[in-house]
């Protein structure tokens, strides 16, 4: 296997504050990476460093074989990106959107309009070709987006947060493109991504907070770091309870603010045998295998969305919707 | 090796400018309003300032001067000017809705964004002015080759160097809000120190040397003495208002009679003019290009 894209040592810091920590990875071709963390964990600031948009503050990558800083021209000619934020021009019709794009990446003069027509029959929006985009719904102008990214063919596909404010169906189709794009195109992808679900559709998630890589691995690999099944309980005190637990059962506990989580091997063996002997009143008790959500906990400490993401996003998307009516 | 990199990237240049500027141009023919707008604000200028400073004047004692003859090629350049320096507004646009992000990774020159936005707001402003010039007679100008080819060629040149200006300072803007407000207090002294409203003649010296070092008050003149060579904007008449026996009586008898000052067609020499607009175009033009370069 080749490594499409290689990293080594990369930090980057914004005066006083470090954003990515002496972080290095390799993706190989035809993979899809995911990075996983929350916001602010320096996903952006690596994709953007890695499309050549931010230059690192030490460290290298590279990215099909070119170096990010000094051959920026090649790097971008070998990438597609789809940004967080929308980019598309609203007041131009999808086809010239697409063929800005054509014209910029200098793909050739007799296949420019094959090759429109070819990504849009792929994102199903052949038949709104000549609509102005602001007549465009947020899931239409993602797949657009998506769209635009492969017109030039890249060798390597970047996706920042691309289902982010999106509903679950068209998050959905979205990633049934994805897949079909690996499994057709065999292109590599890398993504990132808050959503925990979403991650598991990744063949390798490097998971990243504050900066740094905390683990990287198959999502499976990941899962079985955890080990056993995860069991939730809350108790008239979780304290105690987390002592007593401890001690007399020697299971290993998964650090959480709000309830007391801990793993064991085969929890339905476990759980009636804990109701009959435990010397607290238990309120609560559920288990469930393990999630890329128990991993992240265990390897961090903390959830990874601790403030209401669900309402971030939604507050995102209407102030993206609201702005665009503005205009 | 070297040589298929230089020819790479001037490829690459131009085609970044090319795409960059269509794609302006597109927007413009589209936008309706701005068509319209195009079309009738200048003749607002024309007409009601035009009109009324004419009857000033007439009551104040400069007789028949031709007011609105004066003022045409000074509105010529202003519809320039504006159009030229807000057409930059694009680039903040662009910056709020992401597509400026899809410009800047793309393998283009960030110095071809610069130019593309450049050559699109020139083109813009080249087109208002030739709607424009659609009321040349209206202003008592009657149409010569000379006069349409030569203010063609001063427009274009007045616009791209206006538009540099304007891409230079829209390229380092973050706020939609604070952009019209600096664009007044950079366009408003340019626009009332250029003559384009009034003649630059008899000021104090401390506005004649602000006049001195605006270089839209090259542009003005040059378009002035272009559009209205040969024309005679005030009869030598004298000024004061006697009935014509009298008059006549008086200058055959030799006595001196107070004449109004002439209102000048030219104060600079036209390659004068040109000189200077084309070299502070250029220079930031060069200027634009390196702030473009320099954003992340």
């Amino acid at each position: 296997m080749v490594a499409v894209i290689e990293v080594q040592e990369l930090t980057k810091k914004y005066g006083d504050i470090e954003a990515v920590k002496g972080i290095s990875f390799h993706v190989q071709e035809g993979e899809v990476f995911g990075f996983l963390g929350p916001n602010g964990a320096g996903k952006t600031t690596t994709i953007s460093i890695l499309c050549t948009l931010l230059s690192p503050t030490s460290g290298y990558a590279k990215v099909n074989g070119y170096d990010v800083v000094r051959q920026k021209d090649e790097v971008r000619q070998a990438i597609g990106l789809v940004f967080q934020d929308p980019s598309l021009d609203e007041r131009l019709t999808a086809w010239e959107n697409l063929m800005f794009h054509a014209l910029a990446y200098r793909v050739p003069k007799g296949e420019r309009e094959r090759r429109i027509r070819e990504v849009l029959d792929m994102v199903e929006l052949a038949g709104r070709a000549e609509d102005l985009v602001e007549t465009f719904s947020g899931g239409m102008k993602r797949r657009l987006e998506i769209a635009r990214g492969l017109l030039h063919y890249p060798r390597v596909l970047f996706l920042d947060e691309p289902t982010l404010g999106l509903d679950p169906q068209t998050r959905n189709s979205i990633w049934e493109y994805i897949l079909h794009l690996k499994k057709e195109e065999g292109i590599t992808i890398f993504m990132t991504t808050h959503y925990m679900d979403e991650a598991e559709n990744c063949d390798r998630i490097a998971i990243i907070d504050y900066g740094k890589i905390v683990a990287l691995d198959t999502p499976e690999g990941l899962k079985a770091m955890v080990g056993g099944d995860v069991v939730r309980l809350v108790t008239e005190d979780d304290r105690k309870a987390e002592e007593i637990l401890r001690e007399s059962y020697g299971v290993k506990m998964i650090r959480d603010r709000d309830c007391l989580c801990f793993e064991v091997d085969r929890a339905e063996n476990f759980i009636p045998k804990l109701i009959r002997e435990f010397p607290l009143r238990i309120d609560s008790i559920s288990m469930h295998r393990p999630t890329l959500e128990d991993v992240f906990l265990k390897l961090t400490g903390h959830e990874i969305r601790p403030q209401a993401p669900d309402e971030m996003d939604n507050l995102r998307s209407f102030v993206r919707a609201h702005s665009r009516k503005k205009r | 090796m070297l040589e298929e990199v230089r020819k790479g990237s001037v490829e690459r240049f131009l085609v970044g400018t090319y795409i960059v500027w269509l794609r302006d141009v597109k927007r413009f023919w589209r936008d309706t309003m701005r068509r319209i707008g195009a079309f009738v604000q200048p003749l607002i200028y024309l007409f009601l300032l035009g009109t009324g400073l004419q009857s000033a004047f007439k009551v104040f004692g400069a007789g028949e001067t031709k007011y609105i003859t004066f003022m045409y090629p000074g509105i010529l350049a202003m519809t320039v000017l504006f159009t030229s320096m807000f057409s930059s507004i694009s680039i903040i646009w662009d910056r709020e809705f992401g597509f400026l992000k899809e410009m800047t990774v793309a393998p283009i020159p960030r110095s071809s964004i610069a130019m593309g936005k450049i050559l699109g707001g020139a083109t813009t402003a080249l087109l208002q002015g030739v709607i424009f010039l659609f009321f040349m007679p209206l202003a008592g100008i009657s149409y010569s080759l000379y006069r349409v080819l030569m203010a063609l060629l001063v427009m274009a040149i007045l616009s791209l160097t206006l538009t540099s200006l304007g891409v230079l300072i829209a390229s380092r803007m973050r706020s939609m809000e604070g952009f019209p407000i600096l664009m007044n207090f950079i366009l408003m002294p340019m626009f009332f120190l250029s003559g384009a409203m009034f003649p630059l003649q008899g000021l104090p010296g401390w506005m004649e040397f602000l006049t001195k070092i605006n270089p839209m008050s090259y542009g003005v003149d040059a378009m002035r003495t272009v559009v209205l060579r040969g024309l005679v904007l005030t009869p030598s008449d004298p000024l004061v208002n006697l009935p014509p026996e009298l008059l006549e009586k008086l200058v055959s008898s030799g006595v001196q009679l107070p004449h109004s000052a002439q209102l000048k067609v030219s104060l600079y020499p036209l390659h004068l003019d040109l000189l200077v607009v084309l070299g502070v175009g250029l220079f930031l033009f060069l200027l634009s290009s390196l702030m473009f370069g320099r954003q992340d």
